[in-house]
């Protein structure tokens, strides 16, 4: 197993974590902050391993928690839950298919926050919660279903530019080829 | 399609994120500004790029506009020493005046300026990561303002960096107290309503008796010892009777804005 796609989305998924925290557009302009480790997620469900999983939830949910206010660890379970479930039906999903990668994006965009929110009022935590929250959610889900096949496409492409091609195969058969002349 | 070895390391994962969910406030705070400190070569990038930027924008200002602008900060300047004057005759007569009266002396504020590093991810916080830690002096429970109010408070400390607590997060409850001649005091809390309003907050438990108007401005009271007395908060906007009328909530527009935040002061002790 090659380790180099693992090491992209823990890069990936550190770097959004930065922005997240350092560029505030989205809860600006949109009054909600995107969260992309949901659609980092669905794209690492779909295409790598088990233990990418595993890191990306523990790592992405700990670097995530340690620039909020959440209980540390809180968005880990949620993460891995997510990535679990796609990772159990992946043979069932069209993984190529726009409509399919959006709809993932969403369900997990919407998901990730609301397994959060569960686990920080369980840890006896007091999250601003409104009706304005609603709207939030929205974004959040939204967002993410936006951003999961755009991870696609960077992914897709990164890992065409730094992995070996397979080996195209040519219809010369050396058995069938017809040898003109004298032997 | 999962084995079982994974499902030990799932139960493994579960039962580790468990323990780390039970850990005291402490202990997680200090674990949280460890994981958080991995960010901080991208966050001096970020602020370095920020000053680079702020550089060469700054190269592009004419040079008659820079003039103007020093000449109006000479005369702010001058202004500001002759009120400086004008305060220390007034603190060197209040210390006098207190003496004689047996009051507590007043202490003057001590400030160490943070530079904002982080904001909260999650939408239902609101708080932020600061440059200042306790080897600058910092601790817990400091009050954190700008020269136009109150912003919020250290809720944890690392070496080099704090988390603060901004105003409007549920997690930050301060005694207030309405100016003016009212002396109406309540408790800020979060603006549960409409979070989304991110420069007003709520000024619950005022009395019923129907002193407060708006535009009266709301200042710290003082009392729990974490906040000194007199730190503008902000001017309150509406009032709404509360519990039929027994007592009152209004909401306030905070003095400063927080959504813009790049530099904060910390009131040392």
């Amino acid at each position: 197993m090659s380790w180099r796609p693992t090491l992209f989305v823990l890069a990936a998924a550190f770097v959004a974590v930065f922005l997240e925290a350092s560029i505030g557009f989205f809860r600006n302009l949109l009054g909600a902050q995107i969260d992309l480790l949901p659609a980092l997620m669905v794209y690492t469900a779909l295409t790598l391993g088990f233990t990418s999983i595993l890191l990306l939830a523990v790592c992405g949910g700990l670097w995530f928690d340690s620039l909020s206010l959440n209980p540390l660890g809180a968005s880990v379970l949620p993460l891995l839950l997510i990535g679990i479930l796609i990772y159990r039906s992946r043979e069932l999903l069209l993984r190529e298919h726009l409509p399919a990668q959006l709809i993932l994006g969403v369900a997990a965009g919407a998901a990730q926050p609301l397994g959060t929110l569960f686990i920080c009022l369980n840890a006896g935590a007091r999250p601003l919660l409104g009706w304005v929250s609603l709207w939030q959610w929205i974004v959040m889900a939204a967002g993410s279903g936006v951003a999961t096949p755009l991870c696609f496409k960077l992914f897709d492409r990164l890992r065409r530019a730094l992995e070996y091609q397979p080996a195209t195969q040519t219809s010369f058969r050396p058995d069938r080829e017809i040898k003109r002349g004298r032997s | 399609m999962l084995k079982k070895s994974h499902y030990i390391i799932l139960i493994f994962v579960v039962l580790l994120v468990l323990v780390l969910l039970q850990l005291p406030g402490g202990t997680m705070g200090k674990l949280k500004l460890a994981i958080s400190g991995l960010f901080l070569p991208l966050f001096g990038l970020s602020s370095s790029t920020h000053e680079w930027l702020g550089q060469a924008k700054e190269g592009l200002v004419p040079r008659r506009e820079l003039l103007r602008q020093i000449d109006q900060l000479r005369l702010d300047n001058q202004q500001l020493q002759l009120r400086l004057q004008q305060e220390a005759q007034i603190w060197n007569e209040n210390a006098r005046l207190r003496g004689e009266v047996g009051w507590q002396r007043q202490i003057r504020w001590r400030l160490a300026l943070a530079r904002v590093i982080a904001r909260d991810p999650a939408n239902w916080w609101r708080s932020l990561e600061i440059d200042l830690g306790s080897r600058d002096g910092l601790r817990t429970n400091l009050a954190v303002l700008t020269s136009d109010g109150l912003v919020g408070r250290v809720q944890s400390v690392g070496e080099t960096r704090s988390l603060v607590v901004l105003l409007g997060d549920p997690n930050l409850r301060v005694a207030a107290v309405v100016g003016g001649s009212t002396n109406e005091t309540g408790i800020i809390g979060a603006n549960v309503s409409a979070p989304q309003e991110e420069g007003m907050i709520d000024l619950d438990l005022l009395s019923g008796a129907g002193s407060v108007r708006p535009g009266q401005s709301v200042v710290t009271w003082g009392a729990g010892g974490v906040f000194p007395a007199g730190i503008p908060i902000g001017k309150i906007v509406d009032i709404r009777p509360k519990e039929y009328g027994l007592s009152t909530e209004a909401r306030v527009k905070l003095a400063a804005d927080l959504s813009a935040l790049e530099e904060v002061w910390v009131m040392l002790p």
